[in-house]
């Protein structure tokens, strides 16, 4: 079977699956998997440009996910007026000591000999630790105090929330530059025990600075760029469409509708990321790019500027996971900091871009699909598999209780396996690069 | 007085714990150094191998615990660590003979080698959270404290007490026997020459008639032997939670990779360097600066440089920090490419 009338067949495949979810699960479970599933496909976007075009070994994902979720509280909340009267001005001055504790430190550098550069640094950063603390902590105090079981934050911008998609990628464009410029250097395997550490600083920040982001107390009912449920059941078109269309249950086509414009917008979303992408891989920027991959060496000879296209590279990958992080938050309608865990937001971000067949932009958005939805089947396939599995026990047995309980974690055991066989047997994934 | 206040003060809250945990977190970073000096990659699995010998130790606890068996006043695990360490043996044969085997014979990339990690990181930890479960476990019995402070203010007339854990003594006290052995097994025996010798130069140590197999299964029994009884000792310390081996693991990085990659002594001197800056970043040293200072004066700030709540990010700023500026670490490593 050739490449594309492969890639046909696995994408027809994969639309029956959740055609068939439709009719044996339901209409609204099938749409629920088919957005999820458009916005890990743009996180395998995201990291298939660094690892499929670049050979970059990025396992923070989370954090730029997270960037992007926090770019969707920052732009749609309203503004908490009281708040910024308390603190406003003791955070901007904390700003003002941080930039002036930079500029101390880039002079003191030029100024003093080689020998003592180190150790000036380091004292100068204590210092202006503490200044910056000194206007820091009775700001941030302040406004956490302000009606903290409502509010006890900043609060954003008020502005609509798809505005939060692309600004999430430019967050997390900024904070990938910075920590490019840092990390890039490092080796493969170190640069991603670095990148794994500060995706974990990320979501250390979001969770404690509550006067940021509120933290663990969560920013809950987030304004959506679709219709609310509740207004379209009361609304006399929707009423009418249903009765036209025969749905039974009104309530339940609301949600439904909901669902279905959430994907639609979310296809737009990806057909366009997709486009960028396919451009960028079939120029010659990505043709130089997978001659950096395959031979650093050899493309630096060449006059390629490598250190310079990774870090581009490591941004716009980054960027996009951002784009995607902002989608979630805007789909689930809140920011939970607690949930965001390695295996879920990085690793199974992985697992599909192997799976799906790293360098190639159609098997990443597949790997996505793929991923997500056995994610999501895997537990109900899972309690099926332990109650047959314990069947010749009887019910109340603790051992069939116990193992029952545990379906959910059946899917780790999936994603671990598939990512062992596809690694052994198929390195080159489902749709391989061309 | 006051000096002496001062010093206990430090110690009750900073030195104890941090010895506990450097030693906790220096038997993990031997295990993640053995594997990085012998197989060359840095394994993501390691954080869930760890689980899976406390988690199997845990098991057997509650089965002695259940018939009676009890070696009090210490605590049943220590009975129940062999089966732990034999469990986590066999896991850890069983990963290398069906998943990192072939990579190693094929000479693979030390990035396939991490990615196939975490394949199995994935498989171990559904195993683990379907076996025992995501929550919490207790295990720990046995006498709670060697003395409390207050025995300690008592017995010395300080206003400062000082309290010692049990745990925090018998984990002490295994982690040192436990790298003794190892060294003398490296530095003394034959097994454990050919595994220096298989890190320092592999292709002399095949020439000269090392069986890579062999060198192999041996570094993958010791580091599951290490992984468990730092498992174990941090669940005994502190408390047993799947999730938390996630976040553990990079600690200990942080620590292999200070201490200079495949290097032993440098990974034990990463663990407590580690372990000590994780607590005294995020220690007040407002009291303690009190006790120091003229007589009813304290400062005005809590003298913190970081809040707790970023314990785990002072590890995330060392690993950096190190990796760009000394990357071969504190005793010198190598830099595997």
């Amino acid at each position: 079977v050739s490449l594309t009338s492969r890639k046909y067949l696995l994408y027809g495949a994969m639309a029956l699956l959740l055609v068939f979810v439709g009719f044996y699960q339901s209409w609204n479970v099938a749409f629920g998997i088919l957005n999820l599933c458009i916005v890990s496909a743009i996180m395998a976007l995201g990291v298939n440009m660094q690892w499929g075009y670049a050979g970059l070994f990025n396992v923070g994902i989370m954090g730029f996910t997270a960037l992007g979720g926090l770019t969707a509280v920052l732009v749609s909340v309203p503004p908490v007026g009281e708040a910024w009267r308390a603190g406003g001005a003791g955070i901007g001055y904390s700003v003002l000591a941080l930039l002036a504790t930079i500029a101390a430190i880039v002079i003191a550098r030029r100024l003093v000999p080689r020998s003592l550069r180190l150790a000036v640094t380091v004292l100068l950063m204590i210092a202006g630790w503490f200044l910056i603390s000194e206007f820091f902590v009775p700001a941030t105090q302040a406004i956490e105090a302000i009606d903290p079981a409502e509010t006890g934050y900043l609060g954003g911008l008020s502005l609509p929330i798809v505005l939060s998609w692309p600004l999430g990628g430019l967050v997390a464009a900024g904070a990938a530059w910075f920590i490019g410029r840092i990390a890039l250097g490092l080796r493969a395997d170190y640069l991603a025990i670095a990148t794994l550490g500060i995706s974990e600083i990320i979501i250390a920040v979001i969770k404690y600075e509550e006067w940021l982001t509120r933290g663990v107390k969560n920013v809950t009912g987030l304004p959506r760029p679709v219709p609310y449920e509740v207004d379209l059941v009361n609304a006399d078109w929707f009423v009418s469409l249903t009765g036209w269309l025969g749905a039974p249950d009104v309530a339940d086509a609301a949600s439904l509708f909901v669902k279905i414009c959430y994907a639609v917008i979310f296809f737009i979303v990806l057909a366009i990321v997709m486009w960028f992408a396919e451009r960028a891989l079939r120029s010659p920027w990505g043709r130089m790019m997978r001659a950096i991959r395959d031979n650093r060496d050899a493309a630096s000879a060449m006059g390629k500027d490598v250190t310079a296209r990774h870090l581009q590279v490591f941004v716009l990958g980054c960027a996009t996971c951002g784009i995607a992080g902002a989608m979630l938050t805007t789909l689930d309608g809140q920011l939970t900091p607690t949930s965001y865990i390695p295996l879920r937001y990085t690793f199974l971000i992985w697992v599909m871009v192997i799976l799906g067949g790293s360098g190639n932009n159609w098997g990443a958005v597949l790997g996505g699909f793929v991923i997500w939805f056995l994610w999501v089947e895997a537990e109900p396939l899972g309690a099926w598999f332990m109650h047959t599995v314990t069947w010749p026990l009887p019910a109340d047995s603790s051992v069939a209780q116990h193992l029952v309980a545990g379906a959910p974690y059946t899917r780790y055991l999936l994603m671990g396996a598939i990512l062992l066989v596809v690694m052994r047997f198929a390195p080159r994934g489902l749709i391989p690069e061309r | 007085m006051e000096l002496l206040d001062a010093l206990a003060l430090l110690a009750n809250f900073v030195i104890v714990p941090a010895i506990a945990y450097g030693a906790q977190l220096s038997l993990g970073a031997l295990g993640v150094t053995l594997i990085f000096g012998i197989l060359r990659f840095a394994n993501f699995s390691h954080g869930e191998l760890m689980s899976w010998g406390a988690m199997s130790t845990i098991l057997v606890t509650w089965f002695f615990q259940s018939a009676g068996i009890g070696i009090a006043p210490f605590p049943t695990a220590l009975l129940a660590l062999p089966f732990g360490i034999l469990s986590a043996i066999v896991i850890a044969l069983a990963t290398n003979r069906a998943v990192f085997r072939f990579y190693h014979r094929q000479h693979s990339n030390p990035i396939v080698f991490a990615i196939v990690s975490v394949g199995v990181m994935f498989v171990l930890a559904g195993l683990i959270r379907i076996i025992i479960g995501p929550d919490d476990q207790t295990f720990a019995d046995g006498a709670r404290f060697i003395f409390t402070a207050r025995e300690f203010k008592e017995a010395t007339g300080l206003d400062e007490g000082i309290s010692i854990k049990q745990t925090q003594v018998l984990t002490v006290v295994v982690a040192v026997a436990v790298v003794a052995a190892l060294f003398w097994y490296l530095q003394k025996t034959r097994g454990g020459k050919a595994m220096r010798a298989y890190s320092d130069n592999e292709d002399l140590a095949l020439l000269s008639g090392v069986d890579p197999d062999r060198v192999v299964m041996i570094a993958w029994i010791i580091t599951a032997m290490l992984a468990t009884i730092a498992g174990t000792l941090y669940g005994l310390d502190k408390t047993y939670k799947p999730f938390i081996f996630l976040q553990i693991l990079l600690p200990i990085f942080a620590a292999t990779i200070l201490g200079g990659i495949g290097q032993p002594v440098g990974a034990i001197l990463g663990g407590f360097v580690v372990a000590f800056s994780e607590v005294m970043v995020t220690y007040a040293f407002k009291k303690f600066l009190g006790y120091l200072g003229p007589q009813d004066w304290a400062p005005d700030g809590l003298v913190q440089l970081l809040s707790t709540d970023y314990k785990f990010a002072v590890s995330f700023i060392i690993l950096v920090a190190v990796l760009l500026i000394r990357p071969t670490g504190i005793i010198r490593g190598k830099v595997i490419l």
